[in-house]
Order: structure tokens, then C-alpha cells, then sequence
């Protein structure tokens, strides 16, 4: 019973990460309607970054907020760049553009940082577990802190004009473009803020699985099932979601399947869900009247 | 009275296909309200799209308060002053009415008088302040039409550019509809393009009106001269 506890609390804090990663996917997916698969290799980049930040000295908190900053500005010159002129193109040309991207942030990752793995360090004192050994110091900090960047996002699409902005620009660019939203930059800025929620997650998921260029692979094909799983279309479900995939990954690689398989159980999810709810738990069915 | 808005030979069309406009000219006065009356595929709709920078202008030139618009980007042209209530009402129906409205203010900083205006739209579509929570996709045809113009009026525009504000609506809504314009003209002094396909409504609403055939202006005056012109009586309304 508390081996199963411990599974699940550990689910939710690697949920955590998939949710904030997930979010990220939905982000630039409602606004484009496509799928980022290079978001994860821009979170590696950015959580290199705060290693770099962290090695030069700079304290870890100060190192988390730069690489923040950092990856906003990068997700917006990505935007602005390379996805602007693609605005008209045929899928298979942004999907190139994303795998594209993906290979691009990979290699020059190893290429400036090298393919060793290195040990990350963690704000939180990661020695004495909490809770009579039910939570690690690390798994407590970082849920905390996804919790507390998936609220700050929530309140400022929720509270702010510009977040209302941004939704209205996502759901309806030509009413968007009517009441004079300059739709171009408000999908620039859903880029920057879907960096740096991915670069948060990197540097909060670097200290468990260790930084090398290919460590949010599984972390992205998990937030992607997460997405899917809560519904690509909908924010909300795809947080839900990948809290749910991250507590079902645990729980199905200790009881089920073993941890060799466990990520199988993404694409398991993936499969699963585009086969009988393509629109995911917490999303609206799309209705073509032809 | 001052001209605000002022379309001359515009021509337009759909992406590198055949223009739908040949050479339109029409005006606005500041204040006024110009119809623009015509059969389906005349042109009217084109012409508001190509107005607001949806379509671009591939000859002729547009002037608002004496600039030239045409070729600039619709969210600046918005910004300038120009409300436009596309046909299909263009409802955020994701959003809440609030938000939808929030969204008619969103480029402006005066809050102050953002909130007056909150008050005095609330005020002529008592029923957009009953729903303000709801979503906008729930509402019924009427109450989305009357948010689409609330939100357009929330701009605080020179000129509104309406597109068939009767459409697909019930008699007594339609009335309503108009009976608001009717007052926002007179109060609030916004200018207005009005495509109608219900000319006895548009001509009793504007003071200036345009027959649109084949994207072609064919006849144009004071809305009350139309409304005793033999052929548009016959055509248009009906007797």
C-alpha cells in the first residue's frame, strides 16, 4: 500500500511535467493547428542553458528565471523567423519545418554542450525524503513550482487583456483581426510563452532524468498522449491529462507492464485515444457540416 | 457635411481570381448612413471586406478622414476607427458576451469611458447584460446579432460597416434591431455602410443609398430619390 502511495504521489509530480509540456503543445496547436514536436528539444536546449547559467555561477532561481526569459525571446524569434513566412504552407512543408527544428535544437545542443550526460542540480534538498518517505524533496519543489507556473498561465489568460487577446486571436484570427488584434504578434507571443513553460518543465524534469540532448524525448511523446488523452483543443484537459498520463505511467510500470515498457504505454494512449475518443476526455467533438 | 469615408473605383476579388468589383465609387458622410443595396453576388459584402483590408483593393483607392487606407492590414484599419459586423456576426462563440465585448474595447485606453460605454450598450441590449456570462455560441441568433453590433459599437467608431444586420432573423427581432440603429445614429453620431438585402428597412435607415449590379455602382443618391425610382421599386421592393 505505501509502495502504491509512493507510485502514485511520484505520477503526479512527473505529471506535472507533461502537463506543463502538454500545455505548451495546445498552445501553438489551438492558435495553428499543428503540432510543435520540436517543443521538446527546445525545452533541452533551454534547460542547457540554465545548466551553462548555473555553472557560471549564477544562483539556480536566477538561472531558472534568465533561461525563462531566455526561451520566451527564442520561442518568439522562432515564430517570427520561420513560422511566419510558412503561415500559408501545405502541412507536410510545417511538419518538415518542425522536424526541421527539432533535429536542429538537438544537434546544436550536443554540438555547443557535448553528448555526456550530466548530473543537474535541484533547488530542493533532495537527501531527507518528506512525508515518512512518501515524496522526495525534489518531486514536492517541482510540482509546486508547475502548479505555480500553470496558475500564473491560467490567471493571465483568464484575468489579463492580453491573454483575452491571445484566446480570441487563437479561436477566431478574422474577428481577432476586426476588433484590431494584431493576430501575427499575439501568435509570436503564444510561441515565447510556450518556450518558456517548456524550458520551466526541462529544468524542473533535468535533475530526475539527468541532462543529456535527448532527455525530453519520452517526457514529449508523454505530454503529447497527456494532450491528447485531455484533449488537444482544450488547456485545461490537456493538464488534466498529462497528470493522468504521468500517474498512469507510474502506476502501469511498477504494477503492469515493468519499466522497460513504460514508454510503450505513451504510444498505447496515443493509439487508444485517436481510436475511440479522438477529441480526448475534456474536448468538444469536431463537427464538419459538409 | 464632411465626407469620412470615400471608396473610388474600387476594384476586388477573391484571391487572383476575377474581380468581383469593377469600379466601385460610393461615400460616406460623417454621421450619415449610406446603403448599399443589391442582389445576392452583386458586390455588397466584397465591398465591406475590401473597405476593412479583408480582401486587398487590386486598383482604385480608399479614403477614411482623408487617408489612404487601402493596402493597410485590417487590425490597423480597426484601430483607426472602422467597426465591421461581418455576415455570420463573426461571435468569439468560445468566449463569454462579457468577453466578446471586452474584446469590441480591447484596443482602446480610455477606461473610464470604456465603462460608460459598457453601461450605455448594456443599456440599448438590456439582454446582453442578463447573459453576460453565457457563452457567446449559446445565444440565440437575435441576442448574437445584437452582440456583434454592442461589441462593434464598444470600438467607439467613426464608421460601423454592417452586413445584413436583418439576416436570417425574426420580424420583431429585425424591428428591434433597427429601432437601435436607428437610436445610435441619431445619439452617438457613427457613421454607417449598410448592406441590406431588406431595401424598405435600409432605405428608411439611410439618407444616402447605392444600387450595386455585377459589381458595378449602377445607381446612386438620396435614399428617399431611390425609393421612388420606378425600377428600384420594382426590383427591390416590391411595388
Amino acid at each position: 500500500m505505501e509502495g502504491f502511495a509512493h507510485q502514485l504521489v511520484a505520477g503526479i509530480a512527473t505529471g506535472g511535467i507533461y502537463a506543463s509540456v502538454a500545455l505548451a503543445l495546445v498552445m501553438i496547436y489551438q492558435a495553428t493547428h499543428h503540432v510543435n514536436f520540436a517543443q521538446g528539444e527546445m525545452a533541452t536546449f533551454s534547460t542547457y542553458l540554465a545548466w551553462a547559467a548555473v555553472q557560471a555561477g549564477a544562483p539556480w532561481w536566477v538561472a531558472l528565471l534568465g533561461t525563462a526569459l531566455a526561451s520566451f525571446a527564442i520561442g518568439v524569434a522562432i515564430e517570427r523567423v520561420l513560422m511566419r513566412p510558412m503561415r500559408d504552407a501545405p502541412v507536410l512543408a510545417v511538419v518538415g519545418v518542425f522536424i526541421g527544428l527539432m533535429l536542429f535544437f538537438n544537434s546544436i545542443t550536443g554540438w555547443i554542450f557535448g553528448y555526456t550526460v550530466k548530473p543537474f542540480p535541484s533547488p530542493f534538498e533532495t537527501s531527507a525524503p518528506l512525508l515518512g518517505g512518501l515524496v522526495s524533496g525534489h518531486e514536492l519543489g517541482s510540482t509546486a513550482v508547475t502548479l505555480a507556473v500553470l496558475a500564473l498561465v491560467w490567471a493571465f489568460f483568464r484575468h489579463t487583456s492580453l491573454g483575452l487577446a491571445m484566446r480570441a486571436a487563437a479561436f477566431n484570427p478574422v474577428s481577432a483581426r476586426l476588433v484590431g488584434i494584431r493576430v501575427g504578434w499575439m501568435l509570436a507571443l503564444g510561441w515565447g510563452l510556450a518556450a518558456a513553460i517548456g524550458a520551466v518543465a526541462g529544468v524542473m524534469v533535468a535533475p530526475v532524468v539527468f541532462l543529456e540532448p535527448n532527455m525530453m524525448l519520452g517526457v514529449l511523446l508523454y505530454a503529447f498522449a497527456g494532450a491528447l488523452l485531455g484533449g488537444i483543443d482544450n488547456p485545461a484537459g490537456a493538464v488534466a491529462g498529462g497528470f493522468l498520463v504521468g500517474v498512469i505511467e507510474n502506476l502501469a510500470g511498477v504494477y503492469l507492464v515493468g519499466t522497460e515498457l513504460k514508454l510503450t504505454l505513451a504510444l498505447v494512449i496515443i493509439v487508444g485515444v485517436l481510436l475511440l475518443r479522438p477529441s480526448g476526455l475534456f474536448g468538444r467533438a469536431v463537427v464538419n457540416r459538409v | 457635411m464632411a465626407t469620412l469615408l470615400e471608396v473610388r473605383d474600387l476594384t476586388a476579388g477573391y484571391g487572383g481570381g476575377p474581380p468581383v468589383l469593377h469600379g466601385v465609387s460610393l461615400v460616406v458622410e460623417e454621421g450619415g448612413v449610406t446603403a448599399l443595396l443589391g442582389a445576392n453576388g452583386a458586390g455588397k459584402t466584397t465591398t465591406l471586406r475590401a473597405v476593412c483590408g479583408m480582401i486587398p483593393a487590386t486598383a482604385g483607392e480608399i479614403r477614411f478622414a482623408g487617408e489612404r487606407i487601402d493596402g493597410q492590414p485590417t487590425e490597423a484599419i480597426a484601430r483607426r476607427g472602422i467597426a465591421h459586423v461581418p455576415d455570420g456576426r463573426g461571435t468569439f462563440a468560445e468566449l463569454t458576451v462579457e468577453e466578446n465585448l471586452r474584446l469590441g474595447a480591447i484596443t482602446r485606453r480610455d477606461r473610464a469611458a470604456v465603462a460608460e460605454d459598457f453601461e450605455r450598450v448594456f443599456g440599448l441590449f438590456p439582454r446582453l447584460r442578463e447573459r453576460r456570462r453565457q457563452q457567446a455560441g449559446t445565444l440565440s441568433g437575435g441576442e448574437q446579432q445584437m452582440l456583434a453590433i454592442a461589441r462593434a459599437l464598444l470600438l467607439r467608431p467613426r464608421l460601423l460597416l454592417l452586413d445584413e444586420p436583418s439576416f436570417g432573423l425574426a420580424p420583431l427581432m429585425v424591428q428591434e434591431i433597427f429601432r437601435i440603429l436607428a437610436h445610435v445614429r441619431a445619439e452617438a453620431g457613427v457613421a454607417v455602410l449598410l448592406v441590406e438585402q431588406n431595401a424598405a428597412l435600409a432605405l428608411d435607415l439611410a439618407d444616402h443609398a447605392c444600387l450595386l449590379e455585377t459589381g458595378r455602382v449602377v445607381l446612386q443618391g438620396e435614399a428617399a430619390a431611390l425609393r421612388r425610382d420606378a425600377a428600384v421599386r420594382r426590383a427591390y421592393l416590391g411595388y
